[in-house]
């Protein structure tokens, strides 16, 4: 369905088992394979793209990833880790026939620091799962992505994954202390520390949101977040996608800071309503999803604002959850809705742009106009919060051309959003599907900046190759280019 | 009209134009230990001032020579601030270089968390952008991290967009003989708790309603503000605060309870560093200043020492 194929699917050849002989002996036959199904599977992500793995391997700690490291190193091959492969970028697909490391069985939590808010967990663990094992503490991991139910935390960090509650806590980054990594020459060291102020630089930081390209992390330390002591859901329904537009941008302006705040238009709202039967109306054009926390006499005074704020800009209805249970419903049919587009058309893409807060409205209008002049369903559910765009384009594969208006328009929505002040990749990463649209966001010595970084941790580029940086950012180092190439 | 960043990367020139270190505030100007004596070393200043306050976007364009309280100043007139340290002339650039938080980390958060985007000079003198205006950004390397606490050796900050936050509608200290770590366990989000080992303090922002609660709750009268803070920096763990505070071996001291980092009037021990991040630092460094012309002999690595090469972190 409209995948692109990368590079030919490797060839059983004697170095190819050689190199498949020495992961067997060093992880364990029974997770080293090399099945045409599964390297069909590992071959791809959520996204539409689609590479080639010659081997994947299931390693069980971080000898076993430093050892696969080391193996791939030594025959030659590049390496790309991946998690569940909910992203959709991408990010994990395996370009050029490497040694592709799943870090899915490595999911134990291995320690929980109830007074320190800290866990040490291994890069397989499910983010939900992490947040639900915590919940008799009253903690949880603060990051929650809409595919929390299977992206895994190591995935997060090669991400630095947001979700909607990344608005008043922070994305990956401000909740990972410490990672620890396999690097590219095999080496294992940790990054970061569990006290404030690791002596040196923040390479931690540098590694969060990598998508790879530095090294494996095989441990990682995460803070938690204590529940909050409050919380109020309300659901505001508007008669216009400018109404609720502008409260978004009216609530930021008056200084409260939601735990959440989601955006969905009627379209989506209707989809969701139907498949999650949250009692959304389907006659608004547009529905905001806003989460308060705190102490009480603050949360009150917020919900109070909030009310204020959307009937000042047209709010037909602002709807208060009364317990727990209401407000459960009031989020199903928010993560619900991903899931609820299949009912409408067979396939979508899901765009992932950030815009300042206050240009929303007109960019919005941008993204319809795109749509329309692409002859596409456009559907809008999104961190409307953060500015955080996701425009669900609808269309079915099977319709000759179909993807290339759905590039095309995919494309607009980017610059139109870069030409607002805004950004290339919310929460979603470069991968493979926006590289070559980094030149739009970043200068040549931008780029050559972020090259530099990459090469510090690799300089050989052996780790999730041709990922992020688009070809040639490292200018005027005639070293990196490959041997045999003509410059 | 030049734009000052540009000025400022001219004034930085090629690398020919030899070594150069940025200048702020000077208050925090020991940290990385000294400069290169055998160096002639030239001062530069970033250039200050406040490009844009967006405070419906609840962000701040600021060049990095602007002291932290101008910013402060001019936040406060729209009901916002911003996580940064205030001390009296300290620059928005030499603090995010230093990268070290004040007392309110733990209702803050890290410095480091503020920072959007950073638009530095490079050792070759260009001016590069990392990061993005955007309350979030996955575009790209995360330069903005690696930035913060590099002590200007890696690029010389021009100008930064920072996160603001709404300014807390009420602020008050308190403090009393109690436990500090039931303190802590007691209070929702308290912007801070110190504790000198006798006496503990605690900072309670928010709805003022809440504060009062909160301060109800902490059976604590009112203290007119943080203690003073001995010179000395340590970073540990937050757990460990209380072993060492046994063990005597900090002198007179401030914890920041539920954060690790103690003022104390004995200083800390060299910190061990694993010889793979010590290899990663020098990588990072000889790519980003193939010449060693910024801020030579200032190292963020200064006051560690090698750490064993089997024992693992």
């Amino acid at each position: 369905m409209g995948q692109t194929a990368l590079v030919s699917a490797s060839q059983p050849t004697v170095a190819h088992e050689a190199l498949v002989a020495d992961l067997a002996a060093a992880l364990a036959p029974d997770r080293v394979r090399t099945g045409a199904v599964e390297l069909d599977l590992y071959g791809r992500d959520a996204s539409v793209l689609r590479g080639s793995a010659a081997v994947a391997c299931f390693p069980l700690d971080t000898d076993e990833v430093a050892a696969a490291v080391r193996i791939a190193r030594r025959h030659g091959r590049p390496f790309v880790a991946r998690g569940s492969g909910t992203g959709l970028a991408g990010g994990a697909v395996p370009v050029g026939d490497p040694v592709v490391i799943v870090t899915t069985k490595m999911d134990r939590i291995l320690e929980v620091d109830v007074d320190e808010r800290v866990a040490w967990v291994q890069p397989g663990v499910v983010n939900l799962d992490l947040t639900r094992a915590l919940a008799r503490h009253g903690l949880h991991f603060a990051p929650d992505p809409s595919s929390q139910q299977a992206c895994t935390i190591g995935g997060n960090v090669a991400n630095n994954s947001g979700g909607p509650h990344c608005l008043a806590y922070g994305v990956t980054s401000a909740h990972v202390l410490a990672v620890e990594v396999v690097l590219p020459d095999g080496e294992v060291t940790v990054l970061g520390g569990l006290d404030p102020e690791p002596p040196g630089l923040d390479l931690r930081g540098a590694f969060v949101g990598s998508e790879g390209t530095l090294g494996i992390a095989t441990r990682i330390a995460v803070r938690l977040t204590p529940d909050p002591p409050a919380v109020a859901t309300l659901l505001l329904d508007f008669p216009t996608v400018e109404a609720a537009a502008e409260t978004v941008s009216g609530i930021i302006a008056d200084g409260l800071l939601p735990a959440a705040l989601e955006m969905m238009d009627q379209p989506i709202t209707r989809a969701a309503e139907e498949f999650a039967h949250a009692g959304y109306p389907t006659d608004a054009a547009a529905v905001l999803l806003v989460e308060l926390d705190g102490l009480p006499a603050g949360l009150a005074d917020a919900v109070e604002r909030v009310g204020r704020i959307g009937r000042s800009h047209g709010a037909r209805t602002v709807r208060v959850a009364a317990d727990d249970a209401e407000r459960a419903l009031l989020w199903k049919g928010r993560k619900a809705a991903f899931g609820a587009v299949a009912r409408v058309a067979p396939n979508y893409y899901l765009h992932d742009t950030v815009v300042p807060r206050t240009r929303l409205v007109e960019v919005l209008r941008e993204v319809y106009a795109i749509a329309e002049r692409h002859g596409l369903a456009v559907m809008n559910v999104f961190h409307a919060g953060d500015g955080n765009l996701h425009p669900l384009l609808l269309f079915d594969a099977r319709t000759p051309g179909v993807m290339d208006r759905v590039h095309a328009a995919g494309e607009e929505i980017v610059r139109v959003s870069i030409a607002a002040g805004g950004v290339l990749s919310g929460e979603h990463g470069i991968g493979l599907e926006k590289r070559d649209l980094m030149p739009l966001l970043f200068s040549p010595v931008d780029l050559d900046a972020q090259a530099r970084l990459r090469e510090a941790f690799d300089p050989d580029g052996v780790a999730n190759p041709t990922k992020v940086l688009p070809a040639g950012s490292r200018c005027g180092d005639l070293q990196s280019v490959p041997e045999g190439v003509w410059v | 009209m030049t734009d000052p960043v540009a000025a400022f990367a001219a004034e930085v020139g090629p690398p020919e134009a030899g070594a150069v270190v940025a200048v702020g505030g000077r208050t925090e100007w020991d940290v990385g230990g000294p400069l290169d004596p055998d160096v002639e070393v030239r001062e530069v200043r970033a250039p200050a001032g406040i490009v844009a306050v967006e405070a419906a976007d609840m962000t701040v364009r600021v060049r990095a020579g602007t002291t932290v309280d101008e910013l402060a100043a001019a936040l406060a007139e729209v009901g916002q601030a911003v996580a940064l340290p205030s001390r009296p002339g300290a620059t928005v650039g030499g603090v995010l270089a230093v990268g070290r938080s004040d007392v309110r980390r733990l209702g803050w958060g890290p410095v480091r968390d503020a920072v959007l985007q950073v638009r530095y000079v490079s050792a070759d003198g260009t001016v590069v952008a990392a990061g993005g205006p955007t309350v979030k950004n996955v575009s790209g390397f995360d330069l903005c991290r690696l930035m913060v606490g590099s002590l200007g050796t890696l690029g010389l900050l021009a100008e930064v967009v920072l996160r603001t936050r709404p300014a807390p509608a009420a602020s008050r200290w308190v403090a009393g003989e109690v436990d500090p770590a039931a303190l802590l366990r007691r209070l929702h989000r308290p912007s801070a708790v110190l504790w000198d080992g006798t006496t503990t303090w605690a900072l309670l922002e928010g709805h003022p309603a809440d504060v009062e609660d909160q301060a109800r709750l902490a059976g604590l009268p009112d203290a007119p503000g943080p203690p003073p803070l001995p010179p000395h920096r340590w970073s540990v763990r937050p757990a460990e605060v209380y072993r060492l505070a046994a063990a005597g071996g900090l002198g007179a001291f401030v914890a920041e309870v539920g954060v690790g980092v103690v003022h104390a009037s004995v200083p800390p021990p060299p910190r061990a560093v694993d010889p793979a991040v010590v290899r990663l630092h020098e990588r990072t460094k000889a790519l980003f200043d193939p010449t060693n012309r910024l801020a030579p002999g200032r190292s963020p690595l200064a006051g560690t020492r090698l750490a064993a090469a089997e024992g693992g972190g």
